[in-house]
């Protein structure tokens, strides 16, 4: 299961510079919202299905506590951090060649892997590219858009239903081999309507309270080296896409024109009646 | 289609009778599933409240759950009387022998704190023999396979097998009308409660009652400041507020037309209350519920296949005189059901478990304590209106109170008010509510001329104190004839409803039709704290609403 911090748009909270820049300092870090979404759907996975959930994120030390934060609404088993400093400033294209790196290491020294999880996009960077790109540097196939999950364990599959938006909003069911990547929609809405299923939903949350309280012990981080990545290709040597300038949007220049009028005017207000005559009921 | 879930037992709802089955299931190893509407257990209870531990009872709380007293419970009652009130003048007598009568201990509890406690002890319990709890789940049916009840449906799961189910989802149980055990159909088989919880800190109660930490009192109000309607108040102490509050006859209530809220105000503004409340009132939370009168409707045989009802479900709700026992008997018939299931288990027959219960009933005492003999027999003579008003009428006459007022009358009052047996006779008439307090106060009380300056809020300032997560577009009650006649008298007495509140459940309108004037009533369920009454008075299509919605009380 994929997460990332962004900062805290929340009223409040956020905080920008006399220029409208985000003051990333003084912004508290959160988990993007989005990604609330996968952790939904990660967390009725393994309700129905059992296994073992592991959060992964790539970003500074202090993105820590968002793991700890995600661990504690998936009721995950333990966090991964991909961390240093070369790997800061990476694009979405650095991120998911690290990204898949850690997921590959996983599987090799951890255990396999039959689903990945991530939101759909950040509240940040806004660029949903992500979760693709990790899945194309996988291999794998991906599903995006889900709004509803089903998984059959023997089979190897899944059959997941999609939104697609148009016109008119469609619902899509596709089926997927697994493993494959996951990204869940705003729209997806985890149902536990089985006792059993909330049972161990109960459980889980229970187990995880006192697991979370302790997360630096279930949490391991892994810098470029761990992951065996080439400083040139990562971080922002590594990333292609330069944001070379961010402009706010003008507010577009109002076409009508106004004229006020005091209501207590009489002589004035004559006009706006007359103009108003046609609107008003009856004969 | 998908297997169907199945557990060998399900009980619904997280009162003390389900956390007593549940508890005791799970102690005879019975994988069981315990299915509960409010976000937490408690959230939807409210008792006035003094949980009993009889000497002869089977089963007591603290039996199945060790450390109720210390971790769940409030005060216990170490001191009990009975004020017979007729205007200002009052008369108290002692009550402690009724009180202790067959009592091992009493603790007044506050239920969102009890049942929330109980909730997590069943939930560790149930949850060893692949069961457990689940919250914000509410049962609206009974699954039936070709006519025979197998398990239940839920607004929230899909349906549940269960080799026993055990309904034990309190007064007005959807589960025991459905069954047809029960019905929801005359006023005069109920009772009506209603409290406040008030705040006060530890030392003030101390200091007013005149008590130490690990004791507190109960006080019983009776007579004329209820005016004529049948029943009484009490106010116990909690540690750190008290509870105080009035039950009423639902029948009494809606031939006097009386506003439930207003009597409690009357007891509340009595000068009897001032030393204890009379200066700076602060009222938690107001709450109200029905109790059912198991003199009239505990259930004799509650079962049908594999479905028991246990508690307030089958009307097991004592009342003896002034004292209120529901809770304990709750819990032993939910201990009592347990056994029966276990006793029973792998009997072909699905009926097994509920006959051997019913027995268990009968065996040990139970019954005969929530139906007694002596109040058969008495009903017959006392209940009849031409016997009721005679002995009305001596009562009222000069000699009648200078029988009761003098001296004598005074102590043989006093014993026979201690008598369990001469109490439990005492018929559902105004004579033993209202006039023979009256008559007490009047002649042997003493005027009482202490300042109340209570204000209890009023009944917007309650509804907008309580908390709702309201089942926005989804009524959990509908009217069915919204005419006067039918369902008029749930305007007064609907405890959050009042005649001309516009704020409240149920109000009436003057509708004008073909220049006739007609009273109409509409009903707007979002003030609603479930009591159950419109059920009972009004012509309604009544139902709990789904799970974790509604009312939700903090301290019950
Ligand atoms: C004002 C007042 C004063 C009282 N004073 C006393 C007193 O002093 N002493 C005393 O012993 N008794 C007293 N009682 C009575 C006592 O409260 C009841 O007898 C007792 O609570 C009954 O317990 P129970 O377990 O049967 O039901 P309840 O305690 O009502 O529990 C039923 C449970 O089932 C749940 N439920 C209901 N329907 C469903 C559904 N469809 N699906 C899932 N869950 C559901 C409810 O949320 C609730 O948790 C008083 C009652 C009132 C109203
Ligand atoms: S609407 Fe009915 S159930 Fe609700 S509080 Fe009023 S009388 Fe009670």
């Amino acid at each position: 299961m994929l997460t990332k911090g962004v900062p805290d748009f929340s009223e409040g909270a956020v905080s920008f510079d006399e220029d409208g820049h985000l003051e990333r300092g003084k912004t508290p870090t959160v988990m993007n919202p989005n990604d609330a979404f996968a952790l939904e759907a990660a967390l009725q996975t393994r309700v129905r299905h059992g296994g073992h959930v592991t959060g992964m994120s790539m970003g500074p030390p202090g993105y820590a506590s968002v793991l700890q934060g995600a661990m504690e609404s998936v009721y995950a088993d333990d966090s991964y951090l991909l961390s240093d400093r070369e790997l800061a400033a990476s694009d979405t294209w650095a991120t998911a060649i690290t990204v898949s790196a850690g997921i590959e290491k996983y599987r090799e020294e951890v255990a396999d892997v039959d689903l990945v999880f991530a939101g759909f996009k950040t509240a940040d960077g806004e660029t949903g590219q992500t979760g693709p790109q990790t899945c194309w540097a996988l291999e794998w196939p991906i599903v995006t858009h889900v709004v509803a999950l089903d998984i059959d364990p023997d089979e190897r599959r899944l059959r997941a239903k999609r939104l697609v938006e148009g016109d008119v909003d469609e619902i899509e069911t596709v089926e997927a081999p697994l493993p494959c990547v996951v990204i869940a929609d705003p729209e997806f809405e985890p149902t536990y309507r089985k006792a059993s299923h909330r049972l161990t939903h109960k459980q889980l949350r229970a187990e995880t309270r006192e697991r979370a309280a302790e997360h630096d012990e279930y949490l391991t981080t892994w810098d470029h080296a761990d992951l065996n990545l080439d400083p040139d290709y990562i971080g922002l040597d590594g990333s292609p896409t330069i944001v070379s300038s961010v402009d706010p949007i003008p507010k577009a220049p109002s076409e009508r024109e106004a004229t006020m009028i005091d209501p207590e005017d009489g002589a004035a207000m004559e006009p706006v009646l007359e103009e108003l005559q046609p609107f008003a009921g009856g004969d | 289609m998908t297997e169907r879930e199945h557990y060998e037992a399900v009980v619904v709802g997280c009162g003390p009778g389900g956390a007593a089955a549940a508890a005791r299931l799970a102690e005879h190893g019975v994988e069981t599933l315990v299915l509960e509407r409010g976000v937490e257990a408690g959230s939807k209870n409210v008792s006035g409240g003094l949980i009993y531990a009889e000497d002869s009872a089977p089963y007591t709380i603290d039996d199945l759950f060790d450390g109720f007293r210390e971790e769940a419970a409030e005060r216990p009652v170490t001191d009990y009387r009975i004020h017979n009130i007729a205007g200002d003048k009052v008369k108290t007598y002692d009550l402690t022998d009724l009180h202790e009568h067959d009592t091992d201990w009493c603790d007044a509890v506050l239920r969102r704190q009890m049942d929330s406690w109980l909730e997590q002890r069943v939930h560790e319990k149930a949850s060893e023999t692949g069961g457990g709890v689940l919250t914000n789940v509410r049962v609206n049916g009974l699954l039936r396979e070709g006519g025979e009840i197998v398990g239940v449906t839920c607004d929230e799961l899909d349906p549940i097998e269960a080799d026993l189910i055990v309904a034990a989802d309190g007064v007005n149980s959807e589960l025991a009308r459905e069954a047809g055990l029960m019905d929801w159909e005359e006023p005069d088989e109920w009772f009506q409660g209603v409290k406040a919880v008030v705040d006060m800190d530890p030392g003030a109660v101390n200091h007013r009652f005149g008590i130490d930490d690990d004791e507190g009192v109960a006080h019983l109000f009776s007579g004329d400041l209820f005016e004529d309607v049948r029943g009484g108040g009490f106010l116990y102490t909690n540690e750190e507020s008290l509870s105080i509050g009035t039950v009423f006859h639902l029948d009494s209530l809606v031939a006097e037309q009386a506003e439930p809220h207003e009597l409690l105000d009357a007891l509340l503004t009595h000068p009897v209350m001032a030393h204890w409340i009379g200066d700076g009132y602060d009222e938690r939370e107001y709450a109200a519920k029905l109790v059912p009168d198991s003199k009239k409707v505990a259930h004799r045989e509650p079962y049908r296949d594999r479905l028991v009802l246990v508690g307030d479900a089958a009307g097991q709700m004592q009342a003896q005189g002034p004292i209120i026992k529901g809770m304990n008997h709750a819990v032993t018939a939910g201990a009592l059901a347990a056994d029966a299931f276990a006793i029973t288990r792998g009997n072909a027959d699905p009926e097994a478990a509920g006959r051997r219960y019913a027995k268990l009933l009968e065996d040990s005492g139970t019954m005969a304590k929530l139906r007694p003999k002596q109040y058969d027999l008495a009903r017959t003579v006392g209940e009849r209106d031409a016997v009721t008003n005679v002995v009305d009428r001596v009562l009222e006459s000069p000699i009648g109170s200078l029988a009761l007022g003098n001296r004598l009358a005074d102590r043989v009052l006093e014993r026979a008010y201690n008598s369990p047996f001469l109490v439990s006779m005492l018929p559902d008439t105004r004579t033993g509510y209202t006039t023979v307090p009256t008559v007490i106060g009047e002649a042997r009380g003493k005027s009482v001329r202490w300042k109340n300056d209570a204000e209890p809020p009023s009944l917007e300032e309650r509804i907008g104190e309580l908390t709702y997560d309201t089942d926005v577009g989804n009524p959990h009650i509908e009217l069915r004839d919204d005419s006067a006649e039918a369902s008029g008298a749930a305007v007064y007495a609907c405890p959050v409803s009042a005649e001309e509140f516009g704020g409240g459940c149920y109000r009436t309108e003057r509708v004008k039709t073909n220049g006739d004037e007609e009273t109409l009533v509409s009903l707007d369920t979002q003030p609603c704290v479930e009591c159950g009454t419109c059920a009972i008075v009004a012509d309604t299509t009544w139902e709990h609403p789904r799970g974790g919605k509604g009312v939700e009380y903090r301290e019950g």
